[in-house]
Parts: structure tokens; sequence; C-alpha cells
């Protein structure tokens, strides 16, 4: 007896859209029985972690924090993806975007001016292509898998970090913590909405993301990447080259994970720290593929990842659930979406064993 | 040797579906003893599904096959070349770097030795007059040699029935001659062959009788030598055919394309290198480049529409301006457009729509795209229905997918894509490869009056009878150099089959490399 995976002529259209959905119920399923299983009441974590920060109005200003990062950086990686190009690195050009805004805050610290924050902004798009970068030349030039370069530069991007904070930009007044000056009132972005911790960010990265819906929809360089991805063969007979558009997919990842660096830097963070990498990078491949690679699905899916943030650290202080739960069911979700994903593309099929071509 | 003699096979209403298509549907025809029987149809028709059951590499769905009178099943190739079926597959499986015996020797199902194995293949090549040395490495072989390999493997099992899946396409005009004196041989001595192809004229000098499968049915039987190719040709296709229209006398212009010494290294371990190729094409002129399958058509095809710019400007000109070392799109702006030999994933991308496939490549001549590389998706739209109107593509509309065309209807699309852009050069691969013979009238018509209109036209195709039957002039491509230009009416088809032989038909010169490689 043989399992079978037999691709179907015409996966469901439907059934495409609808996968993210059975993903997330999935989820909810298993980890409340695993959670059962182990001796938590599954089910009041579950109901916890899912709908407690969406049935409590005080928590809606969290989600729109925590979802502005994810949608950022998860858009840009979809350009790449879009192009089968597999930039999983976004964690380390975040860091880099968040120490190139930091380096250029302490280096106008005490200075005024409208213009210090674009400036900040700029050099943290600026470091994530930087970071982004080394990946597309050494893959364009040498045929270095990207998956690698751009995965292991992540933990350099990390230990540049803890040298900064310790060393250089430690902060002179700061009772030898390692961890930089705060930055100053012309060096954080505002709130827009009074009262609460929605930043400037927040808005931007909803615009981005329909602003990237448009150029991947509607123009040449959307089109491109798409051909890139689809038909290797037929961009290159459509006059496209591939390693520019290598360049222009992990260019778009890292500059976008810059941003959504320094946007957390000048927000949330308000200084640089240690504990900046908070995993958003990793979070965002995540959210990515349940958002189907889509701009407006990413902010969808951006929302859903950020609901398992907060309602995790909800689910921690009210019943004790451990903080590793909201990884867990991250991964969860993106094992449930791809296995769906699979039978919408296959069917099983119990079989015998054919032998295809033998002898021939 | 018809109308006589027991049944060596009998299919009985053999049903095999795949998902969303039924390959076969109820097919039943019967194969006597000595017999050459033709299975005939176009791409698509049935006739791989239909013999992969009869080798065991498929199951049937339903119906049952009749072994010399009584029912058999044929679980995997192994059962059924035990029961005596060979066959000989269209795409060979041999390692270039091996020498023909130790080839044959890989593909046995029980051991034997070295020297055991020889004899018999000298006793087979000995029986069937076949010219093969067995220390020869395969790489050093010609397609019909390694053929030949194929068909000792088959023969050494003293099949009672060969199947053959299109033997004769990667052929010359002479190997094809020395291929059907062996399957006559074999046939006398009684064993049935089982014959699959759609070149008519040829099926029409070998067969016995012949079984024609349309969409998966069998919709009639005939006895090839009292029909015409164009009667069967109808049969094939259910429908009339249309002649193509030439024009009596053709006044070419000013030269639109020459190439001069074009040099391209081959990509990949097998790929070929273009060697010092050159030709000119004038405007309103077809040209032809014929040739066996793997012998530069693809880097030429590469080389002449910017997917692989060539290390000089000059080596190609386009009307003067040399245009060597420009990619695909800044030709296409200067008026050389092609159409590559794969539709699927080159010539089109399957999971797009044909409003999207357009831009791929017309988006500039077009005006497909406005300020900021903004797509006109209107205009494109626009462009693709103008395309399946004009000509005849059958699909739902320009927000098809690409992927639900036929392969026929598909090549119609992107034909008149490229052709529609009114191009100054229109370089085509493999125009009707795989296509039904009333889309094949179609695409020939389109491209004389493509020509006739003004442009300079290049078909690189394998199918002789294609290039002969539109092209002005042709030249043969043989390991990536290309011969002497020759004029199509003067041409016989003997001198055009050395040619593409080439170095091939030098025995010398192959025993050379031989020894070459055995001195290693």
């Amino acid at each position: 007896m043989l399992i079978e995976l037999e691709r179907r002529k015409q996966p469901s259209r439907t059934m495409l859209y609808l996968t993210p959905v059975i993903a997330v119920v999935a989820t909810m399923l298993a980890g409340a029985v695993i959670f059962t299983l182990i001796g938590h009441d599954g089910f009041a974590a579950v109901g916890k972690i899912f709908f407690g920060p969406l049935l409590d109005p005080n928590k809606w200003q969290d989600l729109g924090v925590k979802a502005a990062p994810l949608i950022l950086i998860a858009v840009g990686l979809a350009i790449g993806f879009r192009a089968n190009v597999w930039n999983i690195g976004a964690e380390g050009q975040y860091v880099l975007g968040g120490l190139a805004g930091t380096g250029v805050a302490l280096l106008t610290w005490g200075m005024e001016g409208w213009w210090i924050l674009p400036l900040m902004c700029l050099a943290g798009v600026a470091g994530g292509m930087a970071w982004a970068a080394v990946p597309a030349l050494l893959r364009t030039r040498v045929n270095v898998n990207e998956i690698l370069s751009s995965l292991m530069l992540t933990y350099v991007a990390v230990q540049l970090l803890y040298y900064l904070m310790r060393g250089p930009w430690k902060d002179p007044d700061g009772f030898n913590f390692p961890q930089s000056r705060m930055f100053t009132d012309w060096q954080l972005l505002p709130t827009v909405v009074p009262g609460t911790v929605v930043h400037l960010g927040v808005p931007i990265a909803f615009v981005v993301a329909l602003a990237v819906w448009f150029v991947m929809a509607r123009t040449v360089f959307g089109f491109r990447i798409k051909v890139v991805g689809a038909a290797p063969a037929a961009a290159r007979y459509g006059g496209f080259d591939a390693k520019r558009t290598v360049w222009a997919a992990l260019l778009c990842g890292g500059g976008l994970a810059g941003f959504a660096g320094v946007l957390e830097a000048a927000g949330p963070f308000g200084q640089m720290v240690p504990q900046f990498p908070v995993g958003y990078g990793f979070t965002a491949i995540i959210v990515a593929f349940l958002g189907r690679l889509h701009p407006v699905g990413i902010v969808f899916a951006g929302i859903v990842l950020a609901v398992s943030y907060v309602g995790g650290e909800m689910a921690q202080s009210s019943i004790g659930l451990p903080n590793a739960a909201t990884g867990v069911f991250q991964a969860m979700m993106l094992f449930f979406l791809l296995a769906a994903d699979v039978l919408v593309r296959y069917r099983i099929r119990l079989g015998r064993t054919t032998a295809q071509g033998e002898g021939a | 040797m018809t109308g006589e003699g027991p049944y060596r096979i009998e299919l009985e209403g053999i049903t095999k579906a795949f998902p969303g298509v039924l390959a076969n549907d109820h097919v039943s025809f019967r194969v006597r003893a000595g017999q050459i029987h033709a299975l005939l149809g176009e791409n698509g028709a049935g006739k791989s599904t239909l013999v992969k059951m009869i080798y065991g590499i498929l199951q049937p769905d339903a119906g049952r096959i009749l072994w010399e009178g009584s029912p058999v099943a044929m679980p995997n190739p192994k059962a059924a070349r035990r029961m005596g079926v060979g066959m000989v597959f269209q795409h060979f499986s041999l390692f270039e770097a091996m020498t023909v015996l130790e080839n044959i020797a890989l593909g046995m199902d029980g051991a034997i030795s070295q020297s055991a194995l020889e004899a018999r293949v000298r006793a087979v090549l000995h029986e069937y007059g076949l010219k093969l040395d067995p220390h020869r490495v395969v790489s050093t072989l010609s397609v019909g040699e390694r053929q030949r390999i194929e068909i000792v493997r088959a023969l050494l099992l003293n099949p009672r029935l060969l199947i053959m899946d299109e033997p004769t396409s990667v052929l010359t005009p002479q190997e094809v001659t020395q291929l059907f004196d062996t399957l006559r041989q074999l046939a006398a001595t009684g064993c049935s062959i089982l014959y699959i192809s759609h070149k008519l004229h040829e099926i029409r000098e070998l067969c016995d009788e012949a079984t024609i499968l349309r969409g998966g049915k069998v919709v009639a039987s005939c006895d090839p030598r009292r029909e015409t190719p164009r009667s069967m040709a109808e049969m094939m296709i259910g429908g009339s055919l249309k002649q193509v229209a030439k024009p009596k006398e053709r006044r070419p212009g000013e030269e639109k394309l020459a190439v001069e010494g074009l040099v391209l290294p081959g990509e990949g371990a097998f790929g070929v290198s273009l060697d010092d190729v050159g030709f000119a094409v004038r405007a309103g002129e077809i040209f032809g480049i014929a040739g066996v399958a793997g012998n530069g058509q693809n880097e030429l095809s590469m080389a002449l529409s910017g997917e692989r710019p060539a290390a000089s400007a000059g080596a190609i000109r386009l009307g003067g301006k040399a245009i060597g070392v420009m990619n695909a799109n800044q030709r296409r702006a200067l008026g050389l457009c092609a159409v590559p030999e794969e539709r699927n994933g080159h010539g089109a991308v399957a999971d797009f729509t044909l409003a999207e496939n357009v831009v791929l490549t017309a988006r500039n001549r077009m005006g497909l795209t406005g300020a900021g590389g903004i797509i006109d998706a209107g205009a494109a739209a626009a462009y693709a229905a103008r395309v399946i109107d004009t000509f005849g593509v059958k699909a739902t509309g320009a927000d098809a997918l690409a992927s639900s065309l036929s392969g026929g209807n598909l090549q119609k699309f992107i034909m008149g894509r490229e052709i529609l852009q009114q191009p100054e050069v229109l370089v085509v691969s493999q125009p009707t490869w795989g296509v039904d013979a009333g889309a094949a009238a179609a695409i020939h018509q389109a491209l004389v009056d493509l020509a006739a209109s003004g442009s300079a036209i290049v078909v690189i195709s394998q199918d002789l009878d294609e290039l002969l039957a539109i092209c002005d002039r042709m030249a043969v491509i043989n390991e990536g150099r290309l011969s002497r230009t020759l004029n199509v009416g003067e041409a016989s088809i003997d001198e055009i089959g050395l040619l593409m032989g080439g170095v091939h038909g030098d025995p010398f010169a192959t025993a050379e490399l031989s020894e070459a490689a055995h001195a290693h």
C-alpha cells in the first residue's frame, strides 16, 4: 500500500482562498487539544489567545502596533517569494534598518528639525537594503543560495547589535546598561490617535501594502516579478533579466524590513536595545504565506498574527500559559497552511505501485 | 500478411481516465501475427497512453487485453517483456559516456556475461543487417545509431510484438529507409509491430493496417496503402484540410536579417555550441533551417531572439543595424520577434491569462504600457481579443488562462501575438510541433501571408515536409554548424538528408572519436 499524491488538474480557486481560514481554525482546534493534554485548560487558552484581543477594545491599539511591522516586512518578502527569491533573513535586515536609523538618531542627537525623522527612515531603508544586497551579490555573481546566506546574515546582524549596545553606542548616561540613548522628540514617531500607542508607522504599513498591491498588479515591474517566478524561460524570452530581478526582489524585501526596523526603533522602543530583534522578520514569513503572497491578504494575515502575539501575552498573565505557546501556535498555523495547500493542489490516493518508465 | 493468421494481441474496450480527461474511451482493435499495424492520431489522441497500457507502464481502468487468444494482465513492463512485448521509446534512455554493449547490459532483466551478451548482440546485428559497433561510446553515435541500440535491446528478447513510438521523428531520410527495411524483415519472421506515428506517407509505405484514434476513441481503421495522406489526415482531424496557398512567385526585397560568424557556447553538459553560423534572409522570404533534433536548433533560436546574446554585436544584423548583444526586448523594439519551440513556460506562461500573456512580448510594440510602466489592462485585453479573433483561437476570451487552451490553440495564439506586431523579422521554432493538421495549415498560411506583406521569416523545424512546403531557401544545421544555403525548388531530399547526417555519415570521423574515448 502506498500513499500517492495525484496532481489535481485545476485547483479550486475558492479553496485557494479558503485554506488560510482552514489553517487558522485547525490551529485553534489542535492547540486546544494539545494544551488540554499537557494539563492546561486548552479551550480557554485558545479562546484567550485568539478572541481575547478582539473582544477587548483596549487591546485593539496593540494589534495595530504589532501588525504594522509584520505587514511591512511580509509585503516586501512576498515580492521576492513571487519571483522565487527566498529571502528568509528579514530579521537581520530589520535589525540593520533599526541600527541605521539609530545611527542617524545618535548623530543628530541634540539637534532639532522636522528632517531628522525622514532621514532616519531613509537610513533604515538603506540599511535593510545593504544587508539584503549581500545575498543578492552572492547569488548573482557566484550562485550562492540566498536562503542560506540571508539566514546566516541574521546572526551576524544580531551580533553587530550586541557589540554596538555594549560598546560604541552605549548610553553614556545609562548606568552602564547595554542600550542606546533615548531618542528625542524630533526622533520619535508621533502618535496618530491621541491617548493611544498607535504611532505613525501603523498607517504607513497599510499605505505601503496598498502601494505594493498596485505595483504588483498593474505595473511592468510587478509583471516581471511574477513572470520570473512563474516561468523563468518565458521571462528571458520576454526580455526580463533574471539577475536584475533577483536584485530587485532582495532589495525590496530588505528595504521594507529595514523600514519596519527603523519604525519600531523610533516608535515602540524609542531607543535601541539588545532585545530589539523580537522575531518579526521570521513571523513575517508566516504572514506572507498566510496572506497568499497578496498585499491585501497580508494585511489580514498580519492582524491574525498580531492577535496571536497580543493574545499570547494576555494568556500568560491571566491563565499562566508559557510564553512559548505563542510560537507554538504560530508554527502550527504555517504547518496547517502548507498541509492544506498540498491537499488543494493534490488529491491523496491509496494505490498500488506503478513502475513508471521502467526498462525504458 | 493481412487477412490471415491468428491474432497476436486483441484490445477490448480499453478505457483509461486521468483527472479531467478520458485518455482512452473503449478502444478496441486487433493485431495479427506478423502484421505491421499503425496507430495513427494527432497529439493528445491517446496513442501513448494506449501503448503504455500494453507495455504494462499504466493499468487500464476497464477493458481487457488478449494475448494470443487468452486474457492477460500486464502489471509492469517486466511482465510485458517476459510475455514477448518489446518497446522502443521516442526518447532514448542511454548513458552517453558508456559503450553500446554496456548500455545494453544495463537494460537486461537477468544477469548475463559480457562475452555471451556480445555474441548475442552480434548475432542480432548480423541477422538484421544492422550496422552498429558494440564497443563504440554512445556519445559518438548519431541519433539513428542510438535508436538501433534500443531496437537491438528489444530484439534480444525475441519479441512477438514490438511497439515503436514515433521512431522517425529524429531520423534523417536515409535512416528512415534503413529502419523500414529492418522492420519489414522483422515482420516477415512473424513478429507483430505496432507503429505509432502521425507521419502519413510513412504509414502508407510501411503498414498493412491502420487504426485511427481521435479524442481517445477509435474513429476509423483502414488499409493505408489504399488511402492518400490527405484522406488519412482528414480521418485524423475529423474534418477537411485546407491547402496552403503559396504565391506563385515571390520577389524578395532588401536584406533584413544577416547572421555572420555567430558563435555561442552550448548551455549545460550536453548543450550544442554554435560554430560560425551564417546566413541572410531578405524581405518577403521564408528561410528554413532543417536538422535532426538536438543539433543546435535551440541555441540558434535563442541567439536570434536575444535570449542569449552573442559575443559580438556584428554577428547579427537587423536591417544593417548590429543587434548581436541586445536582449530580447531591445530586439523586439527594432522589429525582431520570435516564437520559441516550447509553448508552456517559454512562449507563454500557463498560469497567466491570455491578456497577461500578450504583455509578455507585445507591451512595447503594441503600446500596452503607459507612463511609469503602468500596464494598460484594457489595451492588453483588446489586443489579446484581436489575436483570438484574427487567428480563430478557440478560447473563452482574453481572460482565459493559457493553460486552458489546447496545444494547437495556444500555438495559434502565440503565433498571432507575434505576427500582429508586424515584425520586420520573425524567427519561429517548430511552428507546428504537436499541433493538429487543421491548425498547422492555418499557421503555415499565416507565415506565408506575413512574408507576402514584406517581412523576413526564419523557420527552424525538424519537419522536412513543412520546410519544403513553405520555404524559399533553406540550410541544414548539424552539430551547431550550418550548411550552405539551398534553393528549395532545386534541393533533393537525398542531399538534404546527407547534410542532416553531417559528420555522423562519415564512418572515419566517428571511428576516430570512438578510439579517442577508449584510450582514456
